[in-house]
């Protein structure tokens, strides 16, 4: 009865636990939407066209990168569309269309199809994309001058760049609550600390993000911030605020955390999250710009396939 | 199948089956029309047959296929010799596939049962290379690799499978004969049962000592139980035999125990069936009966692109025909149904580190599969581990990008075995 039938042969193992890139990347845009969306409702219309434009221009650069070079059509795996949508999380909302087509074009064809597409990129390509368009038209990223226009209700001045030119008496009116809570001037989807804060906790407990580098993140800003703050409180403000302000929760739990540019090993992963954060201080303290997120990461992930060879001794190896 | 947990921050437990009472019914497949016996060993260039297309043989009679090579099969059946052809098992293995018409009357032949009275390590050798369950008996004969130590495994190395662990409770006599001729034949009387932790009770007064693995997937696998049961890690590289220990199926032993006590090679072989539903069963079939038969006899329907395996779902190994035999290591046959197969795919490694983390011998995966699918294998093995690798299959199982790992590391590893054994060809064939 079962005589000339064919079967399908191909190499053990015959069962996978269902895990998919799409599965992924649609979880990590899910979680990411848990601050984008209170973001859109501050800054409204702007907004929406700034986070829809970047996604479909991402899609498109990806899907023109494809034909282009003859390879498989993969914007199907929805990373094309989540780096679209990182990108508009830390853009204000009043970026000018020709930036955010530039902007993706960046991020998607110099930051990851070039490399040879997804888990080729040496660096996070949202990131990579971000550092030309700021070091290019650095008037866009002046938060205080991009979002002139708003007046949403609470104190109008982007933190960070307070602190720098002011010192700490410029961010006594920011309390913790607030900058939490959304209340701060930023990026779209940057400045919703509680709800990166929820949608990393999320990522973090499905498993599609580690652990190890969000919290190393964290600890890095804390403890370097921490010791500055203890040697000059007047001019270098408290942990709190650093994790609260500019990109540090996005950094720590959406940017830093990316598949192809971030370590894998346990030690590795420590030592990276760390260096994201101690370098994020020493930029903001010390350096020339006002947040150091984007270079302190870009930095780190220079130094990913170094640090990652710090690995366990295989089973049966002698040296 | 296994699926991913909606919690993925913790690892996945995966753990092998445990046979309960409840499933002791063993369900007989009746003697098929025709076996085929696949005889090991690779003939030479103008092979000279030792046997012809017609030769009546009889149920446990001794067959050598070739007048130069030693390797044999016991004919498990009584009948005539239909057809002698050549026959290609994986990674380029070469087989003898000898088939055989089966007649009404069954008669056994003697030969065995003249020299069982007394054993010695030669009759053995000459009679115990093909019992079920697969006794790597030459293992004892070889001068350059002493063997100071048995350890009976009553268990599979893969999951779902449980014909090791039927064979413990069911014939833990046959077993202690078998221990016991193994111990006056070879003259070694370090040996060791390892069982299942959940089957240490029933396992004892068996001359051998006890010694229990745990249940965790991939626990099983020989080197596994080396570094965790005896505290003894095998280099990279090396097969456990090079340190002296021969691991032994308790289906093999339990197979020279009953052959010890009736006077007849043991000719059915135990066999874990998985159907498409994931219901097992314990079937026993004689050896070199075929999966068609088989699966006529559990009325078993299969569908075009369904997929058949030989062995477990993580490590077994698929076959493209119903007409494949079942040999003396068919510990298990699993059906997938063409619904529930996942296939491979092409995409490239995102370094998301899952397998980092499951891998039980701390492989470099993520660095290691880079270089194996640009086909540096020597790189992979000189820089990257490839020769911990213990082929648990559990990164394949966990890529987010659904490559075959597994596959890429086992032609990695043929692939410089090649290499080391003739280096001129393999050289010349790339040019």
């Amino acid at each position: 009865m079962n005589k000339d039938k064919q079967f399908i042969v191909s190499h053990a193992p015959f069962w996978h636990n269902g895990s998919s890139i799409p599965e992924r990347n649609v979880n990590i845009i899910l979680a990411a939407l848990i601050a984008v969306i209170p973001g859109i409702f501050q800054y409204g219309l702007p907004a929406i066209a700034v986070v829809s434009l970047s996604v479909s221009m991402a899609m498109i650069w990806e899907l023109a990168l494809n034909w282009l070079t003859k390879r498989p059509v993969s914007i199907g795996d929805g990373n094309a569309a989540l780096m679209g949508l990182l990108f508009s999380m830390l853009i204000p909302a009043t970026t000018p269309f020709w930036v955010v087509i530039t902007g993706t074009f960046l991020v998607v064809v110099i930051g990851k199809q070039i490399f040879g597409g997804i888990g080729a990129n040496p660096f996070h390509p949202v990131l990579i994309g971000l550092a030309i368009i700021r070091v290019s038209w650095g008037e866009f990223f002046d938060f205080d001058q991009a979002l002139l226009n708003y007046d949403l209700g609470f104190h109008m001045a982007y933190p960070l760049a307070a602190l720098k030119s002011f010192g700490t008496s410029a961010i006594e009116s920011f309390s913790a609550l607030d900058l939490l809570m959304g209340k701060q001037i930023g990026g779209i989807g940057a400045t919703f600390g509680i709800g990166l804060i929820l949608g990393g906790i999320y990522l973090i407990l499905r498993g599609f993000i580690r652990w190890e580098i969000s919290v190393s993140f964290l600890a890095g800003i804390f403890i370097s911030a921490f010791i500055f703050n203890q040697v000059d409180p007047s001019k270098y403000a408290g942990p709190l605020f650093h994790l609260l302000t500019g990109y540090t929760l996005i950094g720590a739990f959406f940017l830093s955390t990316d598949d192809s540019s971030s370590p894998v090993n346990f030690i590795p992963m420590l030592i990276y999250g760390l260096g994201c954060g101690i370098m994020t201080i020493l930029i903001r303290n010390i350096g020339a710009y006002v947040d150091g997120v984007v270079f302190a990461i870009l930095l780190m992930n220079l130094t990913n396939p170094l640090i990652d060879k710090i690995r366990p001794k295989a089973m049966g190896k002698v040296m | 199948m296994i699926k991913k947990s909606f919690l993925g921050f913790a690892k996945p437990e995966i753990k092998y089956d445990v046979l309960d009472d409840v499933s002791l019914e063993l369900y007989d497949i009746p003697i098929p029309e025709s076996v085929v016996l696949l005889s090991d060993g690779s003939p030479s260039q103008n092979p000279q047959l030792a046997i012809n297309i017609g030769d009546r043989v009889k149920t446990g009679q001794k067959l050598i296929p070739y007048k130069d090579n030693d390797s044999y099969v016991i004919s498990s059946v009584t009948g005539t010799i239909s057809s002698i052809s050549p026959y290609l098992g994986d990674y380029g293995k070469t087989y003898t596939a000898i088939s055989i018409d089966v007649d009404a009357n069954e008669t056994f032949d003697e030969t065995f049962k003249k020299s069982s009275e007394t054993l010695t390590l030669e009759t053995a050798s000459n009679y115990f290379a093909f019992l079920p369950g697969n006794l790597p008996f030459h293992t004892f004969s070889n001068s350059e690799k002493p063997i100071t130590k048995i350890i009976v495994f009553g268990g599979n190395t893969d999951l779902l499978i449980t014909t090791n662990q039927y064979v413990i409770k069911s014939e833990l006599d046959n077993i202690t004969k078998g221990i016991s001729i193994l111990k006056t034949i070879t003259g070694i009387n370090d040996v060791v049962i390892a069982v299942p932790r959940e089957l240490l009770q029933g396992a004892g007064h068996t001359g051998a000592k006890l010694k229990a693995v745990d249940l965790e997937y991939p626990s099983a696998n020989p080197y596994f139980i080396m570094q965790n049961v005896f505290n003894q890690v095998i280099p990279a590289g090396k097969e456990i035999i090079d340190s002296g220990v021969c691991f032994l199926s308790a289906e093999s032993v339990a197979s020279v125990g009953k052959a010890a006590i009736t006077g007849q090679i043991p000719v059915t072989k135990i066999i874990t069936l998985v159907n498409k539903d994931g219901t097992k069963g314990l079937i026993s079939a004689r050896i070199g009966t075929t999966m068609k038969d088989i699966f006529n006899a559990c009325n078993i329907d299969l569908n075009e692109k369904d997929r058949l395996i030989i062995g477990g779902p993580l490590t077994g190994s698929s076959i493209f025909s119903i007409d494949h035999p079942v040999h003396t290591d068919t510990d298990a046959i699993m059906i997938q149904d063409r619904e529930t197969i996942s296939l491979s795919e092409d995409t490239p490694c995102i370094n998301c580190g899952e397998c980092i983390r499951i891998c039980p011998a701390k492989v470099p995966i993520n660095i290691l599969v880079r270089f194996l699918e640009a086909g540096k294998y020597e790189e992979g093995a000189d820089e990257y581990d490839l020769y911990s690798c213990i082929e648990c299959g559990l990164c394949s199982f966990v890529c987010v990008s659904k490559i075959p790992i597994f596959q890429l590391i086992r032609l990695a590893k043929y692939q410089l075995s090649m290499i080391i054994e003739q280096p001129d060809t393999v050289e010349a064939e790339d040019e």
